[in-house]
């Protein structure tokens, strides 16, 4: 059960914090100023969802093995290797174009949004309270995103070439957040997880919503890319890590 | 005993009266809602807070202005422990804290009946100008300089001002 917690706290909390750090990625670098805030802005609230989970995940980590060094959010996010980290493989591709990390952020907001509704009534309440502080913000993103996927999806010619590229790039990567993992499967039996099943259809919905608005095809189903919550990851998570852990790998323990 | 534990919390409340938020620092963390609960018992004070966001790089910032506070005032047991739920919302702040954010230049926050709706292309709350007092103004961005702000602009004054957005 213990175990199944940590487990479960580590993927929800290795997924923000690899969308933080690529969305992060746009710092500087966003077509408009108010745009690149916008980005950072929703990059630092998943930073913040992702420490919250990794406080939680330490401390059950710690409680269980009290002889062992300690855990901390820290030694979580910055000294585990690629094969343990448990974060959907949608999370750790490149940015791509700006409509690409756009499209990207609102598959992922919007499978969010509905996950942190059900998660608000776990029976564990960590879990329920992070969700529920976290769904607040989650609905910014989401709202925000959906604007951006219409704005461009129904802009110009070339906008919509380039959505329709982006979607072409990342739908084969959507599958894989509703396949349930081994630890999710055991974190719903255990009753405090949510069933990613029962998600889809409503993230279906969503989506296929948004994306006609926007002008743009709901592709056909295909064959999905997993293999993100076994750890077995794309040749892009290291080079993220490479550079989100440099600092603590090559000077243990430096602080500001 | 019971006496002199009311009076050192009602002490601790007086003192963390004089630590504000760094990014906004017309404001003290009473205005902003964010102090749940203080005890004292046995020498040791507990000061529970909450963020405003999941995010905000502020609270760290926080708890350290609270512990110094604290320090400096003789009390040499200082946890400091952060709650997520209920998740803090612009309810919590003081009316004497929205009034000096309107004369520092920012909008304080709506009531809550104009909370982030799911409506698309909407401009879901009017926000007066805090300089003109103008209610004629439009928003230029969701998102500000820091995580609790949206960005607007005066269509009477033409000055762009900070939100404080309704949470």
């Amino acid at each position: 059960m213990q175990q199944t917690l940590i487990n479960y706290s580590l993927y929800l909390a290795d997924n923000s914090l690899i969308l933080a750090q690529r969305n992060a990625e746009w710092c500087g670098h966003g077509p408009i100023l108010e745009q690149d805030i916008a980005l950072t802005n929703i990059s630092l609230d998943l930073l913040g969802q992702a420490r919250s989970f990794y406080q939680y995940a330490a401390q059950l980590i710690n409680t269980d093995n009290p002889s062992a060094t300690p855990a901390s959010e820290d030694s979580l996010a910055y000294l585990r290797d690629v094969y343990n980290f448990r974060n959907c493989l949608i999370t750790e591709l490149p940015n791509g174009d700006w409509g690409q990390t756009i499209l990207r952020q609102f598959f992922f907001s919007s499978w969010q949004f509905l996950l942190y509704q059900q998660m608000k009534l776990s029976s564990d309440q960590t879990l329920a309270a992070i969700a529920e502080k976290s769904l607040k913000e989650v609905t910014y993103h989401l709202r925000w995103s959906s604007e951006w996927v219409i704005r461009l999806g129904d802009g110009t010619e070339e906008s919509h070439n380039k959505m329709t590229k982006a979607l072409e790039e990342l739908w084969s990567f959507t599958g894989e957040i509703f396949e349930p993992a081994p630890f999710e499967k055991a974190a719903v039996e255990a009753g405090f997880g949510i069933d990613p099943v029962s998600l889809k259809d409503a993230w279906m919905q969503k989506v296929t919503e948004i994306l006609q608005e926007a002008t743009l095809t709901v592709p056909a189903p295909r064959w999905m890319q997993t293999g993100g919550k076994e750890g077995k990851h794309s040749e892009h998570l290291g080079f993220v890590l490479a550079e989100m852990q440099f600092l603590q790998r090559a000077y243990p323990n430096a602080t500001w | 005993m019971s006496n002199v534990t009311d009076i050192s919390t009602r002490q601790v409340w007086e003192l963390l009266e004089a630590v504000t938020d760094p990014e906004v620092p017309v404001l003290t963390i009473l205005d902003l809602g964010i102090v749940r609960d203080v005890k004292v018992e046995n020498g040791t004070v507990t000061v529970v807070i909450t963020p405003t966001y999941s995010g905000c790089p502020a609270m760290d910032v926080i708890s350290m202005s609270i512990r110094m506070q604290l320090l400096s005032h003789g009390y040499k047991q200082v946890n400091i422990s952060q709650v997520l739920s209920p998740a803090w919302t612009t309810d919590w702040m003081s009316e004497a804290g929205k009034e000096k954010l309107r004369a520092y230049g920012i909008a304080p926050p709506n009531p809550t009946q104009s909370v982030c709706s799911m409506e698309l292309f909407a401009d879901d709350e009017a926000v007066q100008c805090p300089h003109c007092s103008s209610w004629n103004t439009r928003r230029i961005s969701e998102f500000g300089s820091t995580a609790c702000k949206s960005l607007f602009q005066c269509n009477d004054c033409h000055e762009p001002f900070d939100y404080f957005k309704c949470h």
